[in-house]
C-alpha cells in the first residue's frame, strides 16, 4: 500500500478522476452511461494497440511506429477478402492477426538483424507497408463493406434507452480490448516470455548472460504487436463500417503517448498494463472532455504532445533521483541509524 | 584429482589488440585457483570465454573430459559455470528476488512463472550465504555491496560446479570480505571449484590454492600456495619491481587552500573541521560508515552538508550542489566508477571532455575540435590508458583502465582542490602506484588532494598528514612523518565502534 503512493498509476486515476468531475460540472452528459460507451468503444482500437506498444517500449527505449500501417494493411485487405468470398467474424479475425503477424515478425527480423533502434526501422517498414497499400489499393476507399462488420458491431450487451429515446448497450469493442488487456497483464507478469520483456529492458547484457533468448523474445514482441493490429484493425473496419488506406495512420503518437503516459520509459524495463489502461482513458477524457466544451480538436493534438515532452522529462528526471537515492540508500545501509 | 576445466591454447583478440595469446590451464573439481594480473591482462576475457560470453578465436576448452571449441552462455550454465561479473550484470529494474532466481527460472525452461517459487529460491540462497536483502526491493535502489551480495546469491542457486568470482570483493568492507571468503571456503568444501580474481594480492595469498598469473594476455606463471609471496606476484605481474616510497610535502607558510569548520550532517558526520594547503595531500581514514565517503559527497555538493562553513582561497562559499562544487574548484573521484564517474556507453575521449567541454569551444560556442584532441590525448598519454583510440567506447576497457579515465576527467579539469574517494579500488599494483605518482605530481603543482582510502600503505604513503574518522567525527590527526603503518592501523582498529557497531556492518549487507 505504501508503494501505491510512489506509483504513476495512481495519480494518472487521479488526474482523471479530477478531469471527469470537472468536465462533469460543464456538461453533465458526459457521465451518461452512453457516452462512457461510446468513448470505451471509439478508443478500444487505440487501446489494443497500446497493449503491444507497451510490450516494445518495455523491452526497451524506442516505440514501434508501424502498427498502424500494419493495421491498415490487414484492415484492407481483411475487407477485400471478405466482400470476395464471404466468411464470418472469426476467420475476420484470424486473417487479419495473421497478416499482421507476419508483418509484425518481419520487423522482429529486422531490428535483431540491425542493431539499429526499433524506431528507425519501423519508419521504414511502416512507409514500405503503406506504400505498397497504396499502390495496390491505388488509395480506393472502399464504402461498403461486407455486412459480417455491421452485424458483429450491433451486437450489445445489455439493452438500456437513453434520455432521447435511443436503445444503447455496451459494444462488444471494448469487451475485446478487455481480452487483449487481461491477456497483456498475464503474460507479462506470469509468464516467462513476460519476465524476460522486463529483464530484457533493464539490462540486456545481463539478459544474455543468465540464459535468456534475446533474440526469440524480441522476435516474439513484434509479432505480437503485428497480431494485436490485426485485431484493432477488425475492430475498426467494424466500428467505421469501412475501409479508408489513411484512416488509422497518424494515430500512432497517440498510442505511444498514452503509453509513456502509463509509465513505460524511454529506458525501457518499465511500464504496466494497468497504466497503460488509464494512459488511453485520459486520452479518451481529453478528447471527449474537448468535444463536450466545444473546444477546437487541434487542442487535443497539443495535449498529445505535451504529454510525450512532459512523460519522458519524466522518466529522466527519475533515473536522475534513483540515482541520488543510491547515494543515500548507501549511507544508511553502512550503519548509520541506530 | 582429475581437472574441471583445462584451457588448451585459448586465443582472442579484439580487432588489433590481442587479448588473450594462448593460454593453457586447468582448476582442479574442487580446487580454490586464484587469477592475477594488471588493468587489461585478459582476466575478464578469460572468464567471458568461460562463461560462454565471448567465443575465442581458437583454442580448446576440457570440460569434466569433454571437449569444447566454445560454449554458449546457456551450455555453460547447464554444466555448472556460474560466473560473478565485475559489472554484476543484474537486473536493475527488478526485484531482489527475481533477480537472484532468474537463473533458475531460465533452466527450468517452466513457460509460466510461480511468484511463490521465485521468492523461495532467493531465500534459499541469501540463507545460504546469510546475506541481509530485502527481497523485495528493487536492485537499482541497492547500494553496490547489496547488489554484489544480490549476485553472489545468484550464483548459488543452481547446481553450481565452478564459481568464478570476478574481483568480487572491490565495493565490501573488510567484514564482507571476510565472509565472502568464509563462504568461498564453503563452497570448496561442498565440491564446487572456484577461480577467484582479484588485484587484493593479501585476500589472494589468504584463499588460494594455486595463483595463476596473467600478463599481456600470456599465462606467465602458476605458483602453488607455498611458492606465492605478495612480492613475487607483483613481479610476475608487472615484470618489474614496485615499491612505496613516501610523499613529503614541502612545508610551506601559505594559508591554507581548503578550510572547513564545524561541518555537520545529520546522522552523517559531525563537527568536521579541518585545513588543507596548497600541494598537500591530505588523507582521511577510517572504517566504513565512519562518514568519510559522506563527508566527500558533501564537499562535492552530491549531498550537501546542514551546516558549517567551507573556506576556499578565503572566500566562504556554499556547496548546495556539484555545480557549486566544480566552480569552486573541487573535483571528485568516487569510488563506484560504473554509476557515479562514467557514461559506458560513451568514448573514452568524451569521457574524459565531459567536465572541461565549455573550455574547450571556441568560435560561436563551437567545439574546437583540436584543442578537444589536444586535450584527451594528453590525458590518455599522462595516465597511460591502454586504449587504441579515445574513440572506443568506456564499457570495452578493462575495469582498471575504467577508473583511470574517471580520473583523466577530473584531472583534465585542472581542479584547485581534488577529492579521490577510494579511487584505487581494484587498479592492478602497478597502476596503482603509477597513479599515486599521478596524483603526488599534481600536488606539486600545487593541487590540495584529499585522499580518502581504507588501504593504510596508500594512505602513509601518500599524504603528509592523516585524518583518522570514526562515528562521523575526526577521533585522530596524525603526521605521517611520525608514525608507522602498523600504528595508524591501530588507530583505525581502535577507533572502531564497538557492539553495535559490528551488528550494524553485518546487518547491513
Ligand atoms: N569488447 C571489447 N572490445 C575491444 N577490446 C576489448 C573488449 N573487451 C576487452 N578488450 C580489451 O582486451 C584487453 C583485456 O581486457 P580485460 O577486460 O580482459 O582485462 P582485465 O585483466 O580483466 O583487466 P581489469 O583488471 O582492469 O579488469 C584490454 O586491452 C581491453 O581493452
Ligand atoms: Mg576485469
Amino acid at each position: 500500500m505504501r508503494k501505491l503512493l510512489k506509483q504513476t498509476e495512481f495519480y494518472l486515476a487521479l488526474v482523471i478522476l479530477l478531469l471527469s468531475i470537472l468536465i462533469t460540472m460543464y456538461n453533465p452528459r458526459f457521465l451518461s452511461a452512453e457516452n462512457i460507451f461510446d468513448l470505451l468503444k471509439s478508443f478500444s482500437v487505440m487501446g489494443i494497440m497500446a497493449v503491444g506498444v507497451l510490450f516494445v517500449l518495455i523491452l526497451g527505449g524506442t516505440p514501434d511506429v508501424s502498427f498502424t500501417a500494419i493495421a491498415q494493411v490487414a484492415e484492407y485487405v481483411v475487407v477485400i477478402m471478405t466482400l470476395r468470398w464471404g466468411g464470418n467474424i472469426l476467420l475476420a479475425f484470424l486473417t487479419a492477426s495473421l497478416i499482421g503477424g507476419v508483418l509484425g515478425r518481419l520487423n522482429g527480423c529486422l531490428v535483431n538483424m540491425f542493431r539499429v533502434p526499433t524506431i528507425i526501422i519501423t519508419i521504414a517498414t511502416s512507409n514500405i507497408f503503406f506504400g505498397l497499400l497504396y499502390v495496390f489499393s491505388q488509395g480506393q476507399v472502399i464504402y461498403v463493406i461486407h455486412p459480417l462488420f455491421r452485424r458483429f458491431s450491433e451486437i450489445r450487451i445489455g439493452n438500456l434507452v437513453s434520455q432521447h429515446g435511443v436503445y444503447f448497450g455496451l459494444s462488444l469493442m471494448p469487451l475485446i480490448w478487455l481480452v487483449v488487456l487481461i491477456l497483456g497483464w498475464f503474460v507479462l507478469n506470469y509468464t516467462r516470455m513476460g519476465r524476460d520483456i522486463y529483464a530484457i529492458g533493464g539490462s540486456e547484457l545481463a539478459a544474455e548472460r543468465v540464459g535468456i533468448p534475446v533474440r526469440r523474445t524480441k522476435l516474439f514482441v513484434f509479432t505480437f504487436v503485428g497480431v494485436l493490429a490485426g485485431i484493432a484493425a477488425v475492430v475498426h473496419a467494424a466500428i467505421v463500417q469501412s475501409a479508408i488506406p489513411n484512416s488509422l495512420v497518424g494515430q500512432e503518437l497517440d498510442v505511444i503517448a498514452a503509453v509513456f503516459l502509463g509509465g513505460a520509459s524511454v529506458f525501457g524495463g518499465a511500464g504496466t498494463i494497468l497504466g497503460t489502461f488509464l494512459g488511453i482513458l485520459l486520452l479518451a477524457v481529453v478528447n471527449n472532455g474537448l468535444t463536450l466544451l466545444g473546444v477546437s480538436s487541434y487542442w487535443y493534438n497539443i495535449f498529445v504532445g505535451a504529454v510525450i515532452v512532459i512523460s519522458i522529462t519524466i522518466s529522466a528526471v527519475q533515473r536522475i533521483r534513483q540515482k541520488k537515492t543510491r547515494v543515500k540508500v548507501q549511507v544508511d545501509s553502512e550503519g548509520w541509524r541506530v | 584429482m582429475s581437472d574441471f576445466l583445462k584451457l588448451v591454447g585459448i586465443k582472442k583478440s579484439f580487432g588489433g589488440v590481442q587479448a588473450l595469446k594462448g593460454i593453457e590451464l586447468a582448476v582442479g573439481q574442487n580446487e580454490i585457483l586464484c587469477l592475477v594480473g594488471e588493468n587489461g591482462s585478459g582476466k575478464s576475457t578469460l572468464i567471458k570465454i568461460i562463461s560462454g560470453d565471448l567465443k575465442p578465436d581458437s583454442g580448446e576448452l576440457w570440460i569434466s573430459g569433454r571437449m569444447y571449441k566454445q560454449l554458449r552462455p546457456i551450455q555453460s550454465l547447464n554444466l555448472g559455470i556460474r560466473v560473478i561479473y565485475q559489472d554484476f550484470a543484474l537486473f536493475p529494474n527488478l526485484t531482489v528476488a527475481e533477480n537472484i532466481a532468474y537463473s533458475q527460472l531460465v533452466e527450468t525452461q517452466d513457460r509460466l512463472v510461480n511468484w511463490r517459487e521465485i521468492r523461495e529460491i532467493a531465500a534459499r540462497a541469501v540463507e545460504l550465504v546469510q546475506a541481509d536483502l530485502d527481497l523485495n526491493e528493487v536492485v537499482g535502489n541497492l547500494s553496490v555491496a547489496n547488489q554484489q551480495m544480490t549476485a553472489i546469491c545468484r550464483a548459488l542457486t543452481r547446481d553450481t560446479r565452478f564459481l568464478i568470482l570476478d574481483e568480487p570483493t572491490s565495493a565490501l568492507t573488510k567484514k564482507e570480505i571476510d565472509r565472502l571468503l568464509q563462504v568461498v571456503r564453503d563452497l570448496q568444501a561442498k565440491g564446487i571449484a572456484v577461480m577467484f580474481v582479484s588485484h587484493k594480492l593479501n585476500e589472494v595469498l589468504a584463499i588460494a590454492e594455486r595463483v595463476a598469473v596473467l600478463r599481456d594476455g600470456e599465462l606467465v606463471a602458476t605458483l602453488d600456495r607455498e611458492e606465492a609471496t605478495n612480492e613475487r606476484l607483483v613481479e610476475l605481474m608487472s615484470g618489474t619491481r614496485v615499491t612505496y616510497s613516501r610523499y613529503e610535502a614541502k612545508p610551506s607558510n601559505e594559508p591554507p587552500l581548503l578550510e572547513v569548520k564545524d561541518l555537520s550532517k545529520r546522522n552523517c558526520f559531525q563537527d568536521i573541521s579541518f585545513s588543507l594547503r596548497r600541494g598537500e595531500i591530505l588523507g582521511i581514514t577510517g572504517l566504513l560508515g565512519s562518514g568519510r565517503t559522506e563527508l566527500a559527497l558533501a564537499l562535492f555538493g552530491i549531498d550537501p552538508a546542514d551546516r558549517g562553513q567551507i573556506v576556499v582561497d578565503h572566500q566562504p562559499i556554499k556547496i548546495r550542489t556539484v555545480k557549486d562544487a566544480i566552480k569552486a574548484g573541487i573535483g571528485y573521484v568516487p569510488e563506484d566508477r560504473l554509476t557515479q564517474g562514467l557514461v559506458l556507453k560513451k568514448s573514452v575521449g568524451e569521457n574524459i571532455a565531459a567536465v572541461i567541454i565549455d573550455r574547450l569551444r571556441g568560435w560561436l560556442g563551437l567545439i574546437d575540435n583540436r584543442a578537444w584532441n589536444a586535450a584527451v590525448e594528453r590525458w590518455i598519454d599522462e595516465l597511460a590508458i591502454r586504449v587504441t583510440s579515445p574513440e572506443v567506447k568506456a564499457q570495452t576497457l578493462s575495469g582498471g583502465n575504467q577508473q583511470r579515465v574517471v580520473l583523466a576527467k577530473w584531472l583534465a579539469s585542472l581542479p584547485k582542490i581534488l577529492i579521490l574517494d577510494n579511487a584505487t579500488a581494484g587498479i592492478d599494483v602497478a597502476a596503482k602506484s603509477g597513479i599515486h605518482q599521478i596524483i603526488r605530481r599534481m600536488a606539486r603543482q600545487g593541487i590540495g588532494i584529499i585522499l580518502i582510502s581504507d588501504e593504510i600503505p596508500e594512505v602513509v604513503n601518500n599524504c603528509s598528514r592523516i585524518l583518522i574518522m570514526r562515528k562521523g567525527r575526526i577521533a585522530a590527526e596524525v603526521e605521517t612523518a611520525d608514525v608507522t603503518e602498523a600504528e595508524v592501523q591501530q588507530l583505525v582498529e581502535l577507533t572502531e565502534p564497538r557492539g553495535k557497531g559490528e551488528g550494524m556492518v553485518a546487518s547491513s549487507l
